[in-house]
């Protein structure tokens, strides 16, 4: 167990794309870190730099207090389950797992012992004699599962372990890798573009975009207080409302808006920020320091457990949703009004996008 | 419907049957030949059941040679010519392989100009460039040895290419979980590459075997001996009109029906170009 330390990496790959420009993550020892962004923005690279598959174009990694960069991928003491598990396909499930601990000259009774072990709490021990192509998806991820735990190495890479499975298995698996990872203890670095899966799993969430970190943080203080308009759209489902506001008296301004008492909007205008599930419908009239959004119901969509409802603010013809609870009963066509309280509103700048207020 | 059934299987059937017996009629009838004494061949009335002679007739052919032809007996030339083959295809395979292996896997100056290079020897058959080839064989000394047979048959551009398409179209995350569990880059062609490309291995063996069976210029040219040169030796004794149909027949069937029409021909094509 040991804390993984980013210093400043950077990555060019070859043909100049840049890919990862000055990345600084700290993980503590035994902690799971989610590195989450969209395609595209560099995960993979920097999780292949800290395996050791990429070279480190500059910057520093250290696990523990080695300084890694130089390091082979087998002396970084690390374990990687690949998004297509790459088991070896003409070794059985057994070989596949004790294959690592032979090539590091392991004694046999001992490498028995673990690859057993990993198998019990896996519940793959049926499987042991088993080739790869014999078993199903959920239980080939547990084998590429078992091929790192067996090795009991200083720290866990995953690169979207899950996102080859069914919806039902991926909820289910990425509810035992949080366990297993906690009962072994190990520094995990996890990469994935599913800001749910984010959100469950991280102790360390980073959020990622053009090969930069947009923020770090526990999930819920970044689910709370997105740093920036990118990881507030990119963090939590439906995404953050963001509506364009002009600075009014000590409040913000915008066609259709209403309250909103005391955020103050700097001259040049800004982004103002609030989650669907924060807006509820409101009747009468809305406290002043609330804000009050009142738009014609466009489309309604109700799932069961919430409803959610669309419509065009004032006449940006830019699309609201607010996520309201149980079965509302709105038609299209007709107007709402909605509202959210202070503390859930949030003010974003309108050329850089980062966090203003409150 | 029972009718209709039985009919559908009875149809294909016959029509295999047919198949069967057009292909192993010719194979049939030389077999029988082989089973006869010279005479009964000659006087042109071909018999369809077998005679008296088989054993005769193969004891002489393989292992002492004809007495009119006073040549060396087939089954000599035939060992020659497993050697031979099996070398050619043992050899291909595990250079190619290795060849293939180093192209995909390492990152080396002139990789590229090395590939295109082998890639280029596929223009350049034995055929093509048979004196310089011959005339490197026969300053190193070996001439009438199987290394001189072999070894320059073993190069193969065909081989290296198809195990490069194969490593390629291995995932490389292959490769990055064998690093990360350790394996060396000989490891990994050991304990991977290899058993992974098994099928590859067994298709192409029986393809350069047969290859290293059929050489016929080559060990023609290679060998002045009579003992050593196995299938030119065939090739003659069918050429050879003193040689009793009798041993034609026995001396390589049903090999030897191909190599009849084949090779024995070619050779007056090739020397007279
Ligand atoms: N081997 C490579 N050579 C050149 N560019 C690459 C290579 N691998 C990835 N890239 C580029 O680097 C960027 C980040 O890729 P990647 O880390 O795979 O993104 P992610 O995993 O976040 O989807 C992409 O723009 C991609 O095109
Ligand atoms: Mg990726």
């Amino acid at each position: 167990m040991s804390e993984v330390v980013l210093d400043k990496v950077r990555k060019v790959y070859a043909g100049g794309v840049e890919a990862v420009r000055g990345v600084d993550i700290h993980v503590p020892a035994g902690a799971f870190c989610v590195l989450v962004g969209p395609s595209g923005c560099g995960k993979s690279t920097l999780l292949r730099m800290i395996a050791g598959l990429e070279t480190i174009t500059g910057g520093e990694c250290r696990i523990g207090a080695r300084r890694v960069n130089e390091l082979e991928p087998a002396e970084r003491d690390i374990a990687m389950v690949f998004q297509n598990y790459a088991l070896y396909p003409h070794m059985s499930v057994y070989d596949n797992m004790a294959y690592g601990l032979r090539n590091r000259g392991t004694p046999k009774p001992e490498i028995d012992e673990r690859v057993k072990e990993a198998a019990r709490i896996l519940e793959i021990t049926p499987f042991l004699d088993r080739k790869p192509r014999a078993l199903s998806g959920g239980q080939r991820q547990r084998v590429a599962m078992g091929r790192a735990i067996v090795r009991k190495p200083q720290v866990f890479l995953f690169d979207e372990p899950l996102s080859n499975l069914d919806a039902k298995l991926r909820i289910q698996m990425r509810v035992e890798i949080k366990k297993l990872q906690r009962a072994l203890a190990v520094t995990s670095v996890y990469v994935t573009h599913d800001q749910l899966e984010a959100m469950t799993l991280a102790d360390v969430l980073v959020v990622m975009n053009k090969g930069e970190v947009e923020q770090t943080g526990a999930p819920l203080d970044i689910y709370e207080k997105p740093a920036s308009t990118f990881v507030a759209s990119f963090i939590g489902a439906p995404p953050m409302n963001l509506v364009p506001v002009e600075a009014g008296e000590n409040r913000p301004k915008a066609e259709g808006l209403t309250g909103g008492l005391g955020l103050a909007v700097p001259p040049g205008g800004a982004i103002l920020g609030v989650r669907p599930e924060h807006l509820m419908v409101v009747t009468g009239a809305v406290p002043e320091d609330s804000l009050g959004i009142t738009f014609p119901v466009s489309a309604v969509e109700a799932v069961g457990a919430e409803t959610f409802v669309y419509g065009p603010i004032g006449g940006t013809g830019q699309d609201i949703i607010a996520r309201l609870p149980g079965k509302a009963l709105l038609a299209p066509g007709t107007p709402v009004s909605v509202a959210a309280s202070a503390e859930h509103l949030h003010l974003f700048d309108r050329q850089t996008g980062k966090r203003i207020g409150p | 419907m029972v009718e209709r059934q039985s009919l559908f299987s009875f149809l294909p059937h016959v029509i295999l049957l047919i198949g069967i017996f057009i292909v192993a009629f010719p194979v049939y009838v030389a077999f029988v030949a082989s089973t006869w004494d010279p005479a009964t061949i000659s006087n042109g009335q071909m018999p369809l059941w077998p005679g008296p002679h088989l054993v005769e007739n193969y004891t002489q052919t393989l292992f002492q040679g004809t007495a009119k032809s006073s040549r060396e007996p087939v089954g000599m030339m035939m060992l020659n010519s497993l050697i031979m083959a099996l070398t050619i295809a043992i050899g291909k395979i595990a250079i190619s392989i290795i060849s293939a292996f180093a192209i995909v896997y390492f990152r080396f100056p002139f990789r590229m100009a090395a590939f295109w290079v082998i890639f280029v020897t596929l223009m350049l058959p034995v055929e093509v460039r048979i004196y310089p080839t011959y005339k490197i064989v026969a300053d190193l000394g070996l001439l009438d040895s199987y290394l001189g047979l072999t070894v320059p048959l073993i190069a193969s551009a065909t081989a290296t290419l198809l195990f490069r398409q194969f490593f390629m179209t291995v995932p490389d995350e292959l490769v990055e979980a064998s690093k990360i569990d350790g394996a060396s880059a000989m490891q990994f062609f050991k304990d991977t590459l290899l058993p992974l490309s098994i099928t590859s291995i067994a298709a192409l063996f029986v393809i350069q075997f047969i290859y290293g069976w059929n050489q016929y210029l080559w060990p023609l040219l290679i060998t002045t001996r009579e003992s050593m040169g196995r299938p030119d030796g065939v090739a003659d004794r069918h050429g050879d009109r003193r040689a009793g149909h009798a041993a034609a027949g026995a001396g390589g069937d049903p090999d030897a029906a191909a190599l009849r029409q084949g090779p024995g021909r070619d050779r007056e094509v090739r020397q007279f170009r």
